[in-house]
């Protein structure tokens, strides 16, 4: 009973020890379950975004990611927490972020569809590495001779990436545009070097090669 | 006088000129390969060379494209990369395109699409997906770019054990003392006890056992003395953070246990 008289300020410090206790986002059901009373969606978000204003001056945020609500470090601190911890993980390949671009922006693909955009053929571990990462499921087979698997992408690359929903993707470049850009791009593609020590890659295929950035 | 004559030496090195390219230095070892190596396919390498050569995609010249095209796949076969079908079926697709193009046209098929419309396309739809790529790489990553925010509130997650407080270190030394006393033997031996001899003892009776506990350190036979140096012994390990001591309630045994990490890490 005492619940009733729970003030908003005390609804805050609910949401928050719980929040806070939690790595995974929560989803509003769940964060109703905190309550005894029946709040509403609409208070609980007006709530938690109260909450997240609360926060706007610390190295931590609130953020709504696909899955729900919770707190992340803000990414410019992620520096000085990799000088305690070198080993990073290492950055994917080339191949493997445009198979995941092409999932993305192209759902559902089947490999075949990947490989038709690509012009090479998608290896099993590149679909492999991405489903386990939980990025990538299995939705559906088309219904085409071999039922191909149809790919999709899963709210885990969603909150990986701090996004609420696929609109939050960069906007693809317009076909037009790309027409025009002839010339723009005659440096080779090199992809960002990985800052840290990379760990130990049993396959070179899925991460980026050292020696691309080091001779580039 | 004869650095004059020589024909524009391209560079000196020790005063040498050098009139010719080296063969072998003018490209390190693996360069080559490393550059052949980034294209992810034909369709990477034939937008590299468009872009390149700033070439306008809706007017591709065919037979410049493939011969350069051709070229970069001769590289990766003297370089005896390993060759994926897809380049050599995209050679044959090049020069397919360009042999339609000199074919004449009937006026009848002048509607019929540009042969080089379809490659186009592909290529296009390729860039796109590629600049998609490297948008999405940029996206900050959790774990990679940003960290997740969890306290910990489980007690379980963490073993934590009670502190231990001085006077249950305390008396359990006068425990100990009470039961030495009563079988106290009267020596005259002098021994030369060093409290840094009995750290070494214990660290490496921890080594094996990992804890032991409090009192088993002890044999009352050993003589006050002994025991004396033993409890310092103990106290030093403990205020150099080499081992931890712990109760788990009180009155219950007190564990002694090595640190946890490395030994030699602690200043």
């Amino acid at each position: 009973m005492e619940d009733t008289t729970m003030d908003i300020g005390q609804v805050k410090k609910v949401l928050e020890v719980a929040l806070l206790t939690t790595q995974e986002p929560l989803a509003l059901a769940e964060l109703k379950k905190l309550f005894d009373e029946d709040l509403s969606s609409d208070a609980l978000r007006r709530i938690l975004e109260e909450l997240r204003t609360d926060w706007e001056e610390r190295s931590v945020e609130l953020t709504q990611v696909a899955s729900g609500w919770r707190f992340r470090a803000r990414p410019e601190f992620q520096r000085y927490l990799d000088r305690v911890n070198p080993i990073r993980p290492p950055r994917y390949s080339r191949a493997v972020m445009e198979t995941l671009a092409i999932i993305a922006y192209r759902q559902p693909v089947t490999r075949g569809d990947i490989e038709n955009i690509r012009g090479v053929t998608v290896s099993t571990n590149i679909i492999r590495a991405l489903e386990e990462r939980g990025w990538i499921d299995v939705v559906g087979h088309r219904e085409v001779p071999g039922r191909p698997a149809l790919y999709a992408t899963t709210k885990s690359l969603l909150d990986d990436l701090n996004l609420r929903s696929l609109d939050e993707l960069p906007p693809l470049d317009d076909l037009g545009a790309l027409v025009e850009t002839a010339g723009e791009q005659t440096e080779l593609p090199v992809a960002p070097e990985p800052e840290a020590v990379p760990q130990p890659q049993p396959q070179p295929e899925l991460y980026e090669d050292r020696r691309r950035a080091a001779a580039a | 006088m004869i650095e004059a004559m020589a024909p524009n030496p391209i560079a000196k090195i020790y005063g040498e000129p050098i009139l010719e390219v080296p063969h072998d230095l003018y490209i390190p070892p693996d360069a080559l390969e490393v550059f052949l190596e980034q294209f992810e396919g034909p369709l990477d390498l034939l937008l590299y060379l468009i872009r390149k050569e700033n070439i306008n995609v809706l007017d591709i010249p065919m037979a410049q494209l493939t011969v350069q095209y051709l070229e970069y796949v001769e590289m990766m076969r003297a370089k005896t990369l390993e060759l994926a079908a897809e380049y050599l079926l995209m050679a044959a697709m090049l020069i397919e395109i360009k042999s339609r193009m000199l074919l004449p046209q009937p006026v009848a098929a002048a509607l019929e699409e540009d042969p080089r419309a379809e490659l186009v396309r592909r290529l296009l739809e390729y860039e796109q997906m590629k600049l998609a790529a490297q948008g999405l790489n940029e996206l900050p990553q959790a774990g990679r770019d940003f960290a997740l925010v969890q306290v910990v509130f489980d007690e379980a997650v963490a073993e934590r054990l009670p502190d231990v407080n001085p006077a249950d270190l305390r008396s359990a030394w006068l425990a100990l003392l009470t039961r030495a006393s009563v079988q106290r033997h009267h020596r005259i031996t002098r021994e030369q006890l060093s409290v840094r001899d009995y750290m070494s003892r214990i660290l490496r009776r921890l080594q094996e056992t990992r804890y032991v506990q409090f009192n088993d350190l002890f044999d009352a036979a050993q003589g006050i003395a002994v025991l004396v140096v033993i409890f310092l012994a103990l106290l030093e390990l403990a205020r150099e953070r080499l081992v931890e001591l712990a109760q788990q309630a009180a009155y219950a045994p007190i564990y002694v246990k090595l640190r946890s990490g490395p030994l030699l890490a602690v200043e």
